[in-house]
C-alpha cells in the first residue's frame, strides 16, 4: 500500500488523527478499493470511529502494491498520533506525506516532506490484524437531524470540559436540546454540580426528524473529538439515534472522506432522571404514545445485529465471517439469548473477559440492546419554563 | 424567598462578568448576599483554614436593568446563598456576547441559582443557555457570622504599587519561601521581604504616598520613618494578587502591626475589602 497526500490534505488527515485518538489507544489501518480506512474503538467498546479517505483524497493512491497481498494493520494510536501531533507545523512546513507499509518491512513508514529539503521519517512497527468493522446502519434509527458542524460546536462550548456525557433530546417547540448528564451518585451527593442546558430552535437545523421528547444520552468527549474535525473541515453533521440505549451514529461525508462515529448511549434505568421528567417535562401524553408504538413496531422487526455496534472481523475479501479476535462473547451471547427481556445480561456485564469494570453507562453498551422497550420516558429534556420558584 | 435580576447592556454584563471571575480567583465557594439595593460576595474563613476574609459589595442599579427580591421576611429582607464561585463565572463566560441575561432564583431539583441567557446567533433563530448553580440557602441564625467586617485602625495606610508589578515579585519570592513580611511607614515607602537561611530579599517600593489620616489616632504620633510589618503566608497574598486582572481605580493597603494586613480595593463601582490575618 502506497499514498501520497499533500497540501492541505494533510492537515485534514492530521485532524481525522486526533478525532480518532480521542476514541481508542490503536488505530486500524486498511487501504480498501475505495479509500484508506482508520478505524478505532475504545476500550471498553462502547465508541467506534472510522473515516474513508477516498482515493480523490489523495495524490496517488495504491491500494495493493503489484505482487504482494492486501495488507491491513494494526498500529498504537499514540505513535501515529505523534507524527500529526502538532497540527500548526503540519500545516506550516509539511508540503507532502507519504505513507507506505509493505510486508517486507513490517513496517508502516510515513514519510513527512518539508520545506528546505527536510525529510522526516516515521518507522511504525504494526501488527497484522483482522479487519475492525462495527455493525451500524443509520437509516435503522427513526431519529435523525443534520446541521452545519458550527451549529453543533457552539452548541457544546458552554458545557464544561471535564463533563463526561451530555443528553441530546428534542424539547417543546421542538427546539433541539443539549444538557448536561449528572450520574445517579453524583446527583444524590451533597455536592452538586451545575446543570448546563442549552436550546436551539429548530430553524438551525437543515433537517429534523424527531418528535418531542425523544432523548439519548453519550459522551460528550468522543463527540468533541468529531465536532471539532468536522468544524474545521466546514463540514454537515448528521446524528442518527433511537431509543436511549442504542447506539447512536454520527456521520459527515463529503466527495472526499466520510467519516462514522457510533456511540453507546446511556440505557434509561436512572430514576433520577425520571424525577426530572415528571416533575418539569411533562410530555403531552399522545406523543408518548406515539412515540412508543412506533417504538415498538421498530422492535418487532428488528434485525438485531443492525442495531448494536458489534465488532465483527472479517477475514481478507473473501468476506466469510469469524469470530474476531476482539472480545465479542457479550454480543454473541445476547444475540441468541432467546429472552428480549432477560436481564442476567445486563446485570453481569462485568463478567465479560477483557472487558474493564465500567460505568454504568459503558457496560450498558452491549446489554442495552436487550433493554426493555416500555421505557419511553427519557430525561427528555424540555426548556423549562421561567419559573420564580422558591429558593 | 424571591430573586430575578436581568442584565440587557453589554458593558454592564462585561462588568459584572469581571467581577465575578475575580471572585472565583479569590475564593472557592463564597457566600452571596442579595439586598434591595446591593450585591456582595462574601468569604469569611474559618481560622484552621487561614481565616480570610473577603467582602465585595456591588450596587445593584449600576449593573441590572431588573432587579426583584423579597427576603425572608420583611423586616430581614435579604438572602443568603452559598454557591462555588467558579460554577457562577464558568455560567457568565458564556454570556459574553449575550443579547440578554436572567438570574434568579429557582427550586428545579435542587435549590439553584439559575442563569439563562440568551445568545446573539447569526440567524434569525434565539439559542438559550441555562445553567442551574447547584446553592445553599443560609438559615437566619447563621448570617451574624456574614456581617460587614469591621476595619481596624490601621497603624499604616499606604497606597499600592501597580498590582501587576507586585504580583510578579510576590510570585518570584513564592518560589524561595513560604513566608513573606509586608511592611510599609508613612513617608510613602512599602517594602515586600523574604529570608530563608540562604537568602533574604527585599523589593522596595518608594514615593507610593499615604492617604491622609482619617481622624485622631495612634499612627498621628507615628514616626513617619517607622516601619509597621506583618507576616504573611505568601500563597494568600498571591491568590489576592492574581485575582486582581484589571488594575483597580484605588488600591489601598492598611496595616496592622504583627496582626493583619486589610486591602481596600475600588474598581469603578466596586469595592472589595480583602483581610489576610498575620502568621503568629
Amino acid at each position: 500500500m502506497k499514498c501520497l497526500v499533500t497540501g492541505g490534505n494533510v492537515k485534514v488527515l492530521g485532524k481525522a488523527v486526533h478525532a480518532l485518538s480521542r476514541i481508542g489507544d490503536e488505530l486500524y489501518l486498511e487501504p480498501l478499493e475505495d479509500g484508506l480506512s482508520l478505524r478505532t474503538v475504545n476500550s471498553s467498546r462502547s465508541a467506534y470511529a472510522c473515516f474513508v479517505l477516498a482515493p480523490l483524497f489523495f495524490q496517488q493512491y495504491q491500494a495493493i502494491t503489484p505482487g504482494q497481498d492486501l495488507l491491513r494493520c494494526k498500529i498504537l494510536m499514540k505513535s501515529f498520533l505523534s507524527v500529526f501531533r502538532s497540527l500548526a507545523m503540519l500545516e506550516k512546513t509539511v508540503e507532502k506525506c507519504c505513507i507506505s507499509l509493505n510486508g517486507r518491512s513490517s513496517c508502516l513508514v510515513v514519510q513527512l516532506h518539508c520545506k528546505y529539503g527536510v525529510r522526516k521519517t516515521h518507522n511504525l512497527s504494526f501488527q497484522d490484524c483482522e479487519s475492525l468493522q462495527a455493525v451500524f446502519d443509520p437509516a435503522s434509527c427513526p431519529h435523525m437531524l443534520r446541521a452545519p458542524a458550527r451549529v453543533l460546536g457552539e452548541a457544546v462550548l458552554p458545557f464544561p470540559p471535564a463533563l463526561a456525557e451530555v443528553t441530546l433530546g428534542i424539547g417543546r417547540g421542538r427546539r433541539v436540546i443539549l444538557r448536561s448528564y449528572q450520574e445517579e451518585e453524583e446527583a444524590d451527593s451533597t455536592v452538586k454540580a451545575m446543570m448546563t442546558e442549552m436550546s436551539i430552535g429548530e430553524e438551525d437545523f437543515q433537517q429534523l426528524q424527531a418528535q418531542e421528547g425523544v432523548a439519548v444520552t453519550f459522551c460528550l468527549k468522543e463527540f468533541r473529538g468529531l465536532l471539532s474535525f468536522a468544524e474545521s473541515a466546514n463540514l454537515n453533521l448528521s446524528i442518527h439515534f433511537d431509543a436511549p440505549g442504542r447506539p447512536a451514529i454520527f456521520t459527515i461525508k463529503d466527495s472526499l472522506l466520510d467519516g462514522h462515529f457510533v456511540l453507546a448511549t446511556l440505557s434509561e434505568t436512572d430514576p433520577h432522571s425520571k424525577d426530572l421528567g415528571s416533575q418539569e417535562l411533562h410530555q403531552p401524553v399522545p406523543q408518548l404514545q406515539d412515540y412508543s408504538t412506533s417504538h415498538l413496531d421498530d422492535f418487532a422487526n428488528d434485525d438485531i445485529d443492525s442495531y448494536m455496534i458489534a465488532m465483527e472481523t472479517t477475514v481478507g475479501s473473501e468476506g466469510s465471517r469469524v469470530l474476531p479476535s476482539v472480545s465479542l462473547s457479550p454480543v454473541r451471547q445476547l444475540s441468541h439469548s432467546p429472552d428480549p427481556h432477560s436481564e442476567e445480561d445486563e446485570a453481569e456485564p462485568s463478567t465479560v473477559p477483557g472487558t474493564p469494570p465500567p460505568k454504568k453507562f459503558r457496560s450498558l453498551f452491549f446489554g442495552s440492546i436487550l433493554a426493555p422497550v416500555h421505557s419511553p420516558q427519557g430525561p427528555s429534556p424540555v426548556l423549562a419554563e421561567d419559573s420564580e420558584g422558591e429558593g | 424567598m424571591k430573586f430575578r435580576a436581568k442584565i440587557v447592556d453589554a458593558a454592564c454584563l462585561n462588568h459584572f462578568t469581571r467581577v465575578s471571575n475575580m471572585i472565583a480567583k479569590l475564593a472557592k465557594t463564597c457566600t452571596l448576599r442579595i439586598s434591595p439595593d446591593k450585591l456582595n460576595f462574601i468569604l469569611s474563613d474559618k481560622l484552621a483554614n487561614g481565616g480570610v476574609s473577603m467582602w465585595c459589595e456591588l450596587e445593584q442599579e449600576n449593573f441590572f436593568s431588573e432587579f426583584q427580591m423579597e427576603g425572608v421576611s420583611a423586616e430581614n429582607n435579604e438572602i443568603y446563598l452559598e454557591l462555588t464561585s467558579e460554577n457562577l463565572s464558568r455560567a457568565l463566560k458564556t454570556a459574553q456576547n449575550a443579547r440578554a441575561l436572567k438570574i434568579k432564583l429557582t427550586n428545579k431539583h435542587f435549590p439553584c441559582l439559575t442563569v439563562s441567557v440568551e445568545l446573539l446567533s447569526v440567524s434569525s433563530s434565539s439559542r438559550i443557555v441555562t445553567h442551574d448553580i447547584p446553592i445553599k440557602v443560609i438559615p437566619r441564625k447563621l448570617w451574624k457570622d456574614l456581617q460587614e467586617p469591621v476595619v481596624p485602625h490601621p497603624d499604616v495606610s499606604i497606597y499600592l504599587p501597580v498590582l501587576k508589578t507586585m504580583k510578579s515579585v510576590v510570585e518570584k519570592m513564592r518560589n524561595i519561601s513560604n513566608h513573606l513580611v509586608i511592611e510599609a511607614n508613612l513617608n510613602g515607602d512599602l517594602n515586600l521581604k523574604i529570608e530563608t537561611e540562604l537568602v533574604c530579599v527585599t523589593t522596595h517600593f518608594k514615593d507610593l504616598g499615604n492617604p491622609p489620616l482619617a481622624s485622631e489616632n495612634a499612627s498621628q504620633d507615628r514616626n513617619p520613618e517607622q516601619m509597621a510589618e506583618v507576616h504573611l503566608d505568601i500563597r494568600k497574598l498571591l491568590q489576592f494578587l492574581v485575582g486582581q486582572q484589571v488594575n483597580p481605580t484605588k488600591a489601598l493597603c492598611n496595616i496592622v502591626s504583627n496582626k493583619m494586613v486589610h486591602f481596600d480595593l475600588l474598581h469603578e463601582d466596586v469595592s472589595l475589602q480583602y483581610f489576610i490575618p498575620a502568621l503568629s
